[in-house]
Order: structure tokens, then sequence, then C-alpha cells
């Protein structure tokens, strides 16, 4: 199952995390573990795309967001003066508009029930649109406004948060379902800029819907479902103690969501669906022949690989406790997740969390590190009487971006299969 | 009449700047397309690097007091910044897409491999120039024409930049000389041939490895040339292009991957319905208000203004849903 080179791969792996923890200190590596295994769960997710289903999703990003966005409706406390206005049946109003609007398209794509055939049915729809649009916008458009002018935001629900990440993957998954309904007919390079245009169009939503996410005003803090430091300490625990511990419980939390989902997508590519997933991958159209039915398989995928994005995009939403649309960018929320799943092994569960864990910690030490080279190279040459390198730290941080690309491009030259590479069984 | 030069104004002559910043960058886009069959996501910090390449060439003509009152500086150097970025692309070729290439890698390994490629050129550029936003006119003025209309009761002018009119009518040059070379020069007929089937193009004589090298600088002289000009229209930030290149390969997939006259119209089409979108309609609608059957709102946009770039996303998926392969037949890798 799990080869000698992975070992001592996964050994390395501990190696490098204990040595940056003896640098760091325990309270920041700790950090940095919940961040790279909630990591991990989105790589799982991209690698159950990508690596069993061939899928080129660009738009990992998109169903972060979404993620970050249910878990902050569910768990942020309410707001009280919202229920309280006229926010509530305005906002009811425009989901039935919303509603309507879908009715009369869906209808206006039926005509040809009717007899209304070929342009005439595209205009109709096209009409049908139009309506819609107009009809939606009336109502959403004084909505925000009053809701934006009267009590900010719709705010939470104050639910526990382990039901927002639930959330967060059920609204990724219809999302996803939307998403793939949308692309998943399209072949490679157009679905990746595709599915990259819809992330970027729900980043927009996201980020300017104020009364709803609060757009660039952010949201915080959000509640932990473990603990907090403050907590600790008001038992009586030190500053750096409370810390660790409060980031440790959110660990074990993080960890029994990835071993769960570990288990089942091993478990699934192991069997029937597994193989079938891997037969459309290689060879779609022989799969079809044998009856598979490809787009809708396809579409199961994209949606199971996007319900962990949600789930993974929650819980960071949750440990970081503010939720910022506007710090969402396509290189840090779905690039670095490529390159994990490229560098680990797409195909291999295994591979994808080695990738996960050993390309965030890169990612994460590339700006100390140049820093450090930075400060370095500035005295050196301070000496030599060519002055200080300027802005140094916000330089070094540019670095990590550098540091992404160069390693992206070696594995793809030198282990173009990745660390861990599919383990193709041939029985003999 | 005012109104309608208001609308000149703010949609056809902004639609007219920003279809050719399109066009021109989605032309190199669909030509790498059409010849190596894939994606090529780091146009758009090509055309950064580009840009900057013009920036640091016009600074140092500034310094040495090289500059006429005639043409902004930017546009002086801009054919020469154009040549350096053919000769970083051969390189970037050579050195990130070539090995590949050789071991007859996929479409999807080079894409992301292109993706690798965008993060090195980004992460180079911010650590060279920071991250904060320069400008081509900080010490000229950006002059603006004005040309009234001699028509009665007419107060507004048609107002445009001379950057603007230089932009549009370099643009034209060169998609002439892009098509006379296309059309006319055996090179450009071989690119053709190539890109209509690869294989019979090899065996029919054609020198590939030349046709791609050929590709390679038009591309980066013409990412160059795109991503200036949308520097010297707006300003020139690193992350300027990750914002653009996404409606460049919407402009690239609306005209047909692979077809460079259709990357033209694809341009041309995503930066007038970019325009047409926010434009509010109510200053169109106001004098005639009387006759209308419901009252003006004061802003009456078909999308609010932040919504700008998505409008390029919805049409980029409207048009792969109703004609995947572009309103211009394109290829599909």
């Amino acid at each position: 199952m799990i080869g000698r080179r992975s070992l001592i791969l996964f050994a390395g792996l501990f190696a490098l995390f204990v040595v940056i923890g003896a640098f760091l200190g325990t309270a920041n590596i700790s950090l940095l573990l919940v961040q790279s295994f909630a990591y991990a769960l989105i790589a799982l997710g991209l690698n159950i795309q990508w690596g069993y289903g061939g899928l080129f999703n660009f738009g990992i990003m998109g169903m972060l967001m979404v993620g970050g966005a249910a878990v902050t409706f569910i768990s942020f406390p309410v707001n009280g003066a919202f229920w309280s206005s006229d926010g509530p049946l305005m906002l009811g109003k425009a989901l039935l508009a919303f509603i309507a609007g879908g009715a009369l398209v869906f209808g206006a794509r039926r005509a040809d029930r009717i007899g209304i055939k070929g342009g005439w049915r595209t205009a109709l729809i096209v009409i049908a649109w139009i309506v819609a649009y107009i009809g939606y916008r009336s109502q959403i458009d004084p909505a925000a406004a009053y809701i934006e002018g009267s009590s900010g935001w719709v705010g939470g629900l104050g639910l526990h948060p382990v039901l927002g990440w639930a959330f967060g993957g059920v609204l990724a998954a219809g999302v996803a379902y939307v998403v793939g309904r949308i692309c998943l007919g399209l072949r490679t390079d157009y679905l990746a800029i595709a599915t990259i245009g819809i992330s970027e169009i729900i980043r927009a939503l996201l980020k300017n819907m104020d009364w709803l996410t609060r757009g660039t005003l952010t949201v915080s803090p959000i509640p932990w479902p473990v603990p907090q430091p403050q907590d600790l300490q008001a038992q009586g625990l030190p500053i750096t103690e409370s810390f660790i511990y409060a980031r440790l419980g959110f660990l074990a939390v993080v960890l029994v969501i990835l071993a769960a989902a570990f288990f089942l997508v091993q478990r699934a590519y192991a069997g029937p669906w597994g193989r079938m997933m891997r037969a459309i991958r290689d060879n779609y159209v022989a799969a079809a022949s044998m009856g598979k039915n490809v787009t809708r398989r396809q579409l199961e995928i994209f949606v199971l690989g996007s319900v962990l994005m949600g789930i993974g995009g929650a819980m960071l939403v949750s440990f970081q406790q503010i939720y910022d649309p506007g710090a969402y960018q396509p290189i840090n929320h779905t690039f670095l997740i490529w390159v994990m799943v490229i560098v680990g092994g797409a195909g291999n569960n295994w591979g994808a969390v080695f990738g996960a864990l050993l390309i965030y910690i890169t990612w994460m030490i590339s700006d100390p590190v140049s820093q450090w080279l930075f400060n370095g190279i500035s005295s050196w040459s301070v000496e030599h009487g060519w002055g200080a390198i300027p802005e140094i730290q916000s330089r070094a941080s540019q670095m990590r971006v550098f540091v992404l690309g160069v390693v992206i491009t070696i594995a793809l030259r030198y282990a173009p299969r990745g660390l861990i590479p599919e383990i193709v069984r041939r029985e003999k | 009449m005012n109104e309608l030069i208001f609308f000149f104004n703010n949609v056809i002559v902004a639609g007219i700047v920003l279809g050719s910043i399109y066009a021109i960058g989605a032309i190199g886009v669909t030509l790498i397309f059409g010849i190596l069959r894939f994606a090529h996501f780091a146009h758009g910090d090509m055309m950064t690097m580009g840009a900057f390449m013009a920036f640091l060439l016009a600074s140092v003509c500034t310094a040495m007091g090289w500059t006429t009152p005639l043409v902004p500086t930017g546009f002086l150097v801009m054919p020469l910044a154009m040549v350096l970025a053919a000769v970083v692309a051969l390189g970037i070729d050579k050195g990130f897409y070539a090995p590949l290439r050789r071991r007859g890698a996929r479409p999807v390994t080079m894409l992301i491999a292109s993706i690798g490629v965008t993060l090195m050129i980004q992460g180079l550029i911010r650590l060279f120039f920071g991250s904060g936003t320069v400008s081509f006119f900080e010490t000229e003025a950006k002059q603006l024409v004005r040309i009234p209309v001699p028509l009665e009761g007419v107060t507004r002018t048609i107002n445009f930049t001379q950057p603007q009119i230089l932009m549009v009518v370099s643009t034209a040059i060169v998609v002439l000389a892009l098509h006379l070379f296309l059309t006319r020069s055996r090179l450009g007929k071989a690119m053709r041939a190539m890109s209509d089937n690869a294989d019979l193009a090899q065996v029919s004589g054609i020198n590939t490895k030349l046709v791609v090298r050929v590709t390679w600088i038009i591309a980066g002289a013409l990412a160059c040339m795109a991503g200036t000009m949308l520097a010297l229209d707006v300003s020139l930030k690193p992350d300027l292009a990750f914002n653009i290149v996404l409606p460049i390969f919407a402009a690239a997939i609306v005209g047909g991957l692979g077809q460079s006259y259709g990357a033209i119209a694809g341009g041309f089409l995503i930066g007038f319905a970019e325009t047409l979108s926010i434009f509010n309609w109510s200053v169109l609608l106001k004098p005639m208000a009387g006759a209308l059957p419901f009252d003006v709102p004061a802003t009456l946009a078909i999308v609010p203004t932040e919504y700008k770039l998505t409008v390029a996303f919805v049409i980029l998926v409207v048009v792969l849903l109703w004609r995947p392969t572009g309103i211009f037949k394109g290829a599909s890798s």
C-alpha cells in the first residue's frame, strides 16, 4: 500500500516540521500544522477531481470562498438589528423574484414542448433571462441598500462551527453542481478557463454583496469549535501554552475530519467506483462505450471534490477567525493547491497529503528564509559600499510566489508524476 | 446631443481603447494556441513584464533627457521594449516549454508549466519593482484632446487622451502588418499551415521549429505592446495582468482559439460589452423622460461598476455553452 519511498519521504517531512518547529517555536508550528492539514483536505478534494477524474478545475478559490461564507453565516452571532428590521421581508421578496425568474427561464427552455422551436425558442429564452434579471435586480437592489443602510448586514445564525463546516460542504456541493452542469462538457483548456472565470464571478459577488458578507469590511471574530486561547487563559494557563493547547485542540478536530475523508476517499479509489473513474479519466470514449454515463460521473466527482474544498475553506476561515473576501487570490487559493497535488502525486491520496504539507510549509517559510537571505546580501553590499536593499520586508514576502513557480517547474521537469506517484496495479 | 457625446466619450472611445488592448493580447494567446496547442496562461504576466521593460527604458530616456513633447516617452520606447520582450519570450520557451515539448508532454502539462512561469515572472516583478503602482506620466503630462462639435446647443466636447489615439493607430498598423504577414509571406503561410495541421505541415517540409520561434517572437512583442498600452492608459501595477489575462482569454475563446481575426473581433466585442454594461443609461433616457411610461432612476447601468470585470467572464461562459469553439470556428486541443 504505502511503499518504502513514501515512508522515507514522510519521515523526511516529519523531520522538516521538527526542525522548523525548533526554529519557530511550538506555538507557531502548531498554527502551521492546523493550516497545512486543512490544506491537505482541500488538496484531497482536488486529487479526487484531477487525480481520479482528470477534471481540470481551476476554480478552487471559488469553492473556498463559498465554504468560508457558509461558516460565517452559520456560526457568527445573530445580528438582532437585522431580524427586527424590514430586511428579512425584503430579502424574502428578492428570493421570490429569484425563484420566479428561474422558473421563467426554465419554462422558456421547455417552450419546444408547446411547439415553439428554433430561433423563436432562443428568442424566448433570451427574453426570459432579461425579464428574470430585471425582476431580480428590482428586488435585490433596494433590499441590499436598505440592509446596508440600517443594520449593516444579515449577521449569522450563532450555531456551532462544525455545523458551519458541514454547511460549507453542502453549499459548495450546490455551487459545484451548477458549475459542473455548465462547464463539464468542455475540453481541458476550456474547462480550466471557464472554471477560473466562474471562480472570479463568485469572488466578485461575495466581495460586493456587502449585505451578506460585509464585503471588504470583513467579518470577525468567527468562533472556534474548540476552546480558544483566551478561554484557556481565563482558566489560568500561561499565554504561550494557551495558544499551543488551543491550536492543538483545533488540530485534533481537523485531523479527525481529514482522517475520515481520507479513509472514505481511499476506499472509493480501490473499489469499483474508483476503477470506473480511472477508466473515464484514461479513455472516456472507451468508458462511454462500456455503458458508463461519462458526463454524470464527472459531475459526481466534481461535486464530491468540491465538498472537501468547501469544508476545508470553511475550516481555514474558522481557524483564522476572519472572513475577508478581498483576501482571496488565485495564487494563494487555486494555484498553490495545484502545486501541492502535482508535486505530491496526482492520483495518490498519500501523495496529495504529502504535497499539501510540504508545499504549505515551503510556502510559509520562504518568506522568513528569503528575508534572512536578503538581509545577508544587503549587509554584504553595504560593506562593499553599494548601499542596502530597500524595502526588504515587502520584497521578501513576494519571494514565495517565485519559489512556488520554481518548485512546480522543477517538479514538472524531473518528477512529472509527483513525488509519491499513483500506483497502477496490474493483475498478472 | 450633449448626452450622445457623453455616450460617445464613455462607451465608444473607451470601448475602442479597451478593445484594442484586448485584441492585441488575444492575438498572442490565440497564435500560441494555434501553433503549440496549449492555453498560455503566462501571457498576462508577459504583458506586465513588457510594460515594466518599457517603463525602465522610459525612465532611462527621461533621465538622459531624450524626450519629445510630441509623443509620450512610453510610446517612444515601445518598439525597443517589444524587441526585448520577444527575446525574453524566446528564452522562456527554450528554458521551460521546449524541454516539456521534447518529452511529448500533454497540453495539460504545458498549461500547468505556464502557470509556473506566471508565478515566477510575477514573483520577479514584485521583487524588483515592489508591489506599488507606478506611472509613465510622473514627469510628463498626459495630454488631453478636446474636439468641439460644430452643432448648435452642444457644449460637451469629444474627449480622449493623446496616448489613446496613438494606441488605436498603432493597433491598426499592427493588425494590418500581421494580416499581410499571415497572408503574403512564406513564413506566415507556414504558420497558418502548421496551425491547421502540424503533422501535415511538417511532412510537407515546413521548418516547424522556426515557426515556433517566430510565434514566440510575435506573441512576446505583442504582449509587450498590449501591456505597455494598458499601462499608458491606466497605470502600471504588478498584478495588472492578472486582472486582464482572463478577459483576454475570453476574447480569444469568443473569437475561436487559434483564429487570429477571431481574436481581434473577440477583443473588441469584450471591450465594448464591458463599457456598454457599466454605462449609466439614464443619462440617455433622461431627455425622453416625459415620453417614457416609467420614472428614470438616477443610475441605470446593466451591471454595477464593481462588476465590470465579471462581464467578460459571463460572456465567456455563455459563449462556451452556446458555441464551445467560439464564434469563428476555433481549434480544440
